[in-house]
């Protein structure tokens, strides 16, 4: 194996018990178990996770942007799927 | 390395000079005016991504080798507290140089590629640490000025069109005011001690007030892509603005210290409500850039020895590493 391109692996940090984890960035390393450690050393200097998820760059299959239209713009108009689309009276209270 | 993912990969491909393009092209500059975020994976102009591979990688390369001057400076320090500061501190700026190596592949370039080009000296770094640092004053200067003027850059930077590097930036922001504060606190220190220590704090200052001023690059008439970068919201502020947003942040800063800046020209401008400041030495500038400033070998070829020392740790990682997935197979 050549140390040229050892494998991209994409980082995410649980900053808080409770939260979702969120991408942080990437490190370079050989398998997981390393990933993690660099991962540690360069994203959680300061706090700033309590867990730490690695996961290979070329296992993220990402939506491609040019479907964007066709992905996302249907959820425009459809207003009703939110709750201030409801007219209730102050009367019946908190709903 | 990015360029096979799909996290990366810019799926539309026009054909250069097409129809196609234009429309693409006119797509693109309309989010960048509608201060929408370019992402990896988005179209883009082939000389936005080369601008920003250069800018990128040249801004991490900064980080690598600003870890050099202080460096020195480690086992030197006059007490333990200033010691792990001093540690924490360009333990940081290796960490900032691999946010932005991060940012910079997804741009499609490898990060040995990069290294590459910084080792072989086909790629550039901030100039200001070309300079040594002589006294342990300059490891307060350094934090106040150097620092202080990769902030106002990186400040700006952090609104750059470009989603990675922007995040990278925000990142590196919340950093760096450590480093500044710490450089400052360190000179109020010496500026209460003895006069010997007063006079190496005027000393450090007059050494690096000009080349502090240089870090914004040349002035805008000279500068010739600054027009296209900002276009493109790569940049959000001149060189000449940053440079003199600096400016009037430092001299009340200078002033709280006891010292002066070297500059005669230095005046507050009413009418401008900023102050006038003397001319750069564009000559040095130059100089130094072109590889003749009192450290670059000394640099670069630190950098060098870096990756072949640690060549033996890198085969051995591999060797693991081969031997484990072999197992692995096995089983
Ligand atoms: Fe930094
Ligand atoms: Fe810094």
């Amino acid at each position: 194996m050549s140390e040229k391109n050892w494998p991209l692996y994409e980082v995410f940090l649980r900053s808080r018990a409770g939260l979702d984890h969120k991408h942080a960035g990437s490190v370079h390393a050989l398998d997981a178990e390393t990933a993690l450690e660099a991962a540690r050393d360069l994203y959680t200097r300061r706090q700033e996770g309590i867990s730490i998820w690695v996961v290979k760059s070329n296992h993220v299959h990402a939506s491609d942007p040019v479907d964007n239209p066709s992905l996302f713009e249907p959820a425009d108009d459809k207003i009703y799927r939110h709750p201030t689309f409801y007219d209730i009276p102050d009367e019946v209270g908190k709903m | 390395m990015y360029g096979d993912t799909s996290i990366q990969k810019p799926m539309k491909i026009a054909k250069s000079g097409s129809p196609e393009e234009a429309e693409l092209e006119r797509n693109f500059q309309a989010k960048i005016d509608a201060d929408i975020k370019i992402e990896a994976n988005d179209w883009m102009p082939e000389a936005y991504r080369k601008t920003l591979v250069r800018q990128m990688s040249q801004h991490a390369h900064s980080e690598i080798v600003g870890m050099q001057p202080e460096g020195t400076w480690v086992t030197r320090a006059p007490s333990l507290r200033r010691k792990v500061i001093l540690l924490a501190k360009v333990q940081d700026e290796g960490g900032h140089g691999m946010y932005i190596y991060s940012g910079a592949e997804t741009l499609g370039t490898s990060r040995e590629t990069m290294l590459d080009d910084l080792r072989t000296g086909k790629a550039k770094y901030s100039s200001i640490f070309n300079y040594p640092a002589l006294s342990w004053a300059d490891m307060g200067t350094i934090g106040w000025l150097v620092d202080g003027a990769a902030i106002t850059n990186q400040v700006a930077l952090a609104r750059c069109s470009y989603g990675p590097y922007s995040r990278a930036m925000v990142r590196i922001c919340k950093e760096e005011s450590f480093h500044q504060r710490q450089g400052y606190e360190l000179l109020i220190t010496l500026s209460k001690g003895t006069q010997e220590q007063k006079d190496m704090l005027q000393e450090s200052v007059n050494r690096l007030w000009w080349p502090s001023l240089m870090m914004f690059g040349p002035c805008d008439d000279d500068s010739p892509h600054s027009a296209q970068s900002m276009k493109w919201k790569i940049k959000r502020k001149s060189n000449d603005t940053l440079r003199q947003e600096f400016v009037d942040a430092s001299v009340g800063q200078a002033k709280f210290l006891g010292i002066t800046l070297p500059d005669p020209d230095l005046k507050w401008n009413e009418k401008r409500g900023h102050y006038d400041f003397g001319e750069i030495d564009w000559a040095e500038f130059y100089d130094v850039i072109k590889g003749n400033g009192p450290c670059n070998r000394e640099r670069v070829n630190n950098v060098i020895k870096a990756h072949e020392d640690g060549a033996w740790v890198r085969t051995a990682a591999e060797a693991y590493a081969e031997k484990h997935a072999a197992k692995e197979d096995a089983a």
